[in-house]
């Protein structure tokens, strides 16, 4: 280890000096062209690809020395790969880490959008699988661009209407397509339909790294992000019948989690770090007068026994 | 009250010690030496420096060890190590008609300048198991009497490529003299030129080109292949550095390289030209180059006005799929928790069906009333 917390031998931030700029001038056109992916020079990772090169790609070439980078996957900071991610640039960029939403200035994603919501001086970095939202509709990259080119977004449109048809609502619940800006139709990665919402007019930077397609995309502040919908089927979020078994939220994503051979389940929040502030914030304030909180939420036990 | 399981940080330790042990297994054996694999797993070595684009036995070895040989993988730790490297010079062309040739075979021509050298080969074995293998302690090999190449009077072995060229009956390749592509740099782009394709199908998965390759000969792009050529040898790498102004050699590489002939087709002059593919790895690795010669030549299907209708001659979808590294790394993605996407499903498949249950029993209402 170095004098500045970098693994000797390696480049801050793991890409050498060249390549981070050349990832840099893609990001600053994907800025510009709200929601339209821009090839980039993508490098090997030392992490299999489909397991987050493109966001480590993106992080490594924005991260500075006094950022604060937080981590996490399916909304959780411990899951195994965003530990891995996170031990990752700690080694190599020597930079804090964190598990709270409002102490990092990057936070690095794959499924989830903190329910925290983001400030200005937040940039959130997604890991993008497949970043053409019409993949599944043209398997073909030389068509995708066209369709792209001319805005001809009709078959995206076809597609929901064939779900309407088959299951009577809108059968895509993940990555599910928006319009960025008003132009380009996106895919927002593999989060919960549920996220959406959060994207549209965010204040913080939205940046999306595909490693292996080697594509680049962004959503800059205050964009408008539209789920495509129709009127009479407008877009609707997930919701839930129980609230989360630990913090009591009923405002959050909940994981399904099946506790005995039975087949019986509880649920909890997503967000590890969204649950474990309201349940610091219940016992440090018993008498359930945050404001804004269900009075459930005050205790958890108390709220598992309401839910 | 449950808590989600914690403890990422120490599980993957401690998985990563166990692989460690495993990798090791039985202390009673000796362990194994990295030189012994670059010596007596020369085609492991060979594949996994071909598809790991790094000529270099010693590393190469070590990835095959470090992974268990497990040989995917080993090509990804290559690869990722790759990446690291400054590039400092790019080398001029190989020449493989200087070749100092091991082997050398053509099933076009019975004879020909330079003849039909066998070397070491797998072909015309017998595939039984020699026990004596099993047998514990250096077991005698015998040096055997290889002739010497006949080379002809330069020293060098004509290429039968170049032996159809000079009578017209070859399609000529000839470099437009533009920098080749490199797509470990540049995204890749659709259609490619050549260069990017060769250099997509050098780095391509062997078995995945072999199926591909072998699905041409089965009737889906077919192109009428004779092995034109294989030879198998070491060039030599020169360098030319613009202050020197003169040409350095650098070492030398043991490359495989196989020309095919394949069916003739009328070309834009009136002329019928047999038709060509080309296949060249690192070490002696026939099967791949092989393959990768009739692959390409399917990839030339528009070139000739052919029609597009077989998988291997579909640029995008070989040229996209063919990289075992990102091949392996997304398949093995789903083994990462996809806890929220698959909660969405379930919640939008409940909706559905509780939807369809209420229209059920309406629907059995109405009938009642």
């Amino acid at each position: 280890m170095s004098s500045n917390g970098v693994r000797d031998g390696y480049n801050f931030a793991y890409l050498d000096e060249q390549t981070k700029r050349m990832i840099r001038r893609a990001l600053l056109k994907a800025v510009a062209l709200p929601g339209y992916q821009v090839p980039f020079g993508g490098r090997e990772m030392p992490m299999p690809y489909g397991w987050g090169t493109g966001g480590m790609q993106v992080t490594a070439a924005v991260i500075g020395r006094q950022d604060v980078l937080k981590v996490i996957d399916q909304g959780a900071d411990d899951t195994t790969n965003a530990v891995s991610i996170r031990a990752f640039f700690r080694d190599l960029t020597g930079v804090r880490t964190t598990e709270r939403t409002e102490e990092a200035t990057l936070i690095q994603t794959r499924h989830r959008i903190p329910e925290k919501p983001l400030r200005e001086d937040q940039i959130l970095i997604y890991q993008v699988p497949i970043p053409e939202p019409l993949r599944f509709i043209e398997p073909s990259e030389v068509e995708t661009r066209k369709m792209h080119a001319l805005e001809d977004y009709g078959v995206m449109h076809i597609k929901l209407y064939e779900d309407i048809a088959h299951y009577g609502r809108i059968a895509t619940a993940y990555a599910y397509p928006v319009l960025v800006n008003g132009r380009y139709v996106m895919d927002p990665s593999p989060i919960p339909k549920f996220d959406n919402p959060k994207m549209h007019r965010s204040p913080a930077l939205q940046l999306f790294g595909a490693g292996r397609e080697k594509r680049i995309y962004a959503v800059p502040p205050y964009t408008d992000v539209r789920s495509l919908d129709f009127e009479d089927y407008p877009f609707e979020v997930q919701r839930w019948e129980q609230c989360c078994a630990i913090c009591g939220s009923r405002d959050s994503f909940l994981d399904e989690v099946i506790i005995d051979d039975r087949g019986s389940r509880e649920f909890i929040c997503s967000d590890t770090d969204y649950c474990r502030s309201r349940t610091e914030q219940a016992v440090d304030n018993p008498s359930g007068a945050r404001p804004g909180t269900d009075e459930e939420a005050a205790n958890a036990e108390g709220a598992r026994n309401a839910c | 009250m449950y808590v989600a399981v914690k403890g990422g940080e120490q599980a993957i330790r401690n998985a990563h010690e166990l692989l460690a042990k495993r990798r090791r297994g039985d202390r009673d054996q000796a362990e194994l030496a990295v030189g012994q694999i670059s010596q007596q797993l020369a085609l492991a070595v060979a594949r996994v420096m071909t598809e790991g684009s790094v000529y270099d036995p010693e590393l190469a070895a070590l990835a095959i060890k470090q992974s268990a040989g497990d040989l995917v993988e080993a090509i990804f730790l290559l690869r990722a190590y790759r990446t690291t490297l400054s590039r400092f010079y790019t080398s001029q062309p190989v020449d493989s008609a200087a070749m100092l040739v091991e082997r050398r075979i053509s099933a076009t021509f019975k004879d020909l300048p330079g003849g039909q050298v066998l070397g070491s080969t797998f072909d015309y074995t017998h595939r039984l198991l020699d026990f004596k293998l099993l047998a514990e302690g250096d077991s005698e090999v015998a040096e055997p009497a290889a002739p010497a190449p006949r080379q002809t009077d330069d020293g060098t072995m004509p290429r039968v490529m170049a032996l159809l060229e000079q009578e017209g009956l070859m399609v000529c390749e000839s470099s437009q003299g533009t920098p080749p592509a490199d797509i470990t740099v540049d995204p890749p782009a659709y259609p490619c030129d050549r260069s990017a394709r060769l250099q997509a199908l050098v780095r391509g998965d062997e078995g995945f080109l072999l199926a591909l390759a072998y699905s041409t000969q089965r009737g889906y792009g077919r192109n009428h292949p004779f092995a034109g050529e294989i030879r198998i040898g070491e060039v030599e790498v020169s360098i030319l550095p613009e202050e020197l102004g003169f040409e350095v050699v650098i070492g030398t590489l043991q490359l495989s390289e196989c020309e095919m002939v394949n069916g003739f087709s009328r070309q834009a002059d009136g002329e019928v030209r047999f038709t060509r593919g080309y296949g060249l790895a690192f070490g002696q690795q026939e099967r791949k180059a092989m393959s990768m010669a009739l692959v390409d030549r399917a990839l030339q299907a528009p070139q000739y006005d052919e029609e597009i209708k077989a998988p291997a001659q579909q640029e995008e979808f070989v040229l996209s799929h063919c990289d075992n590294v990102e091949a392996a790394g997304f398949v093995s993605h789903l083994k990462l928790p996809h806890y929220v996407d698959f909660q969405s499903e379930l919640e939008l498949l409940r909706r559905i069906r509780s939807a369809r249950a209420d229209e059920t029993m309406s629907g059995e209402n109405d009938d009642e009333q």
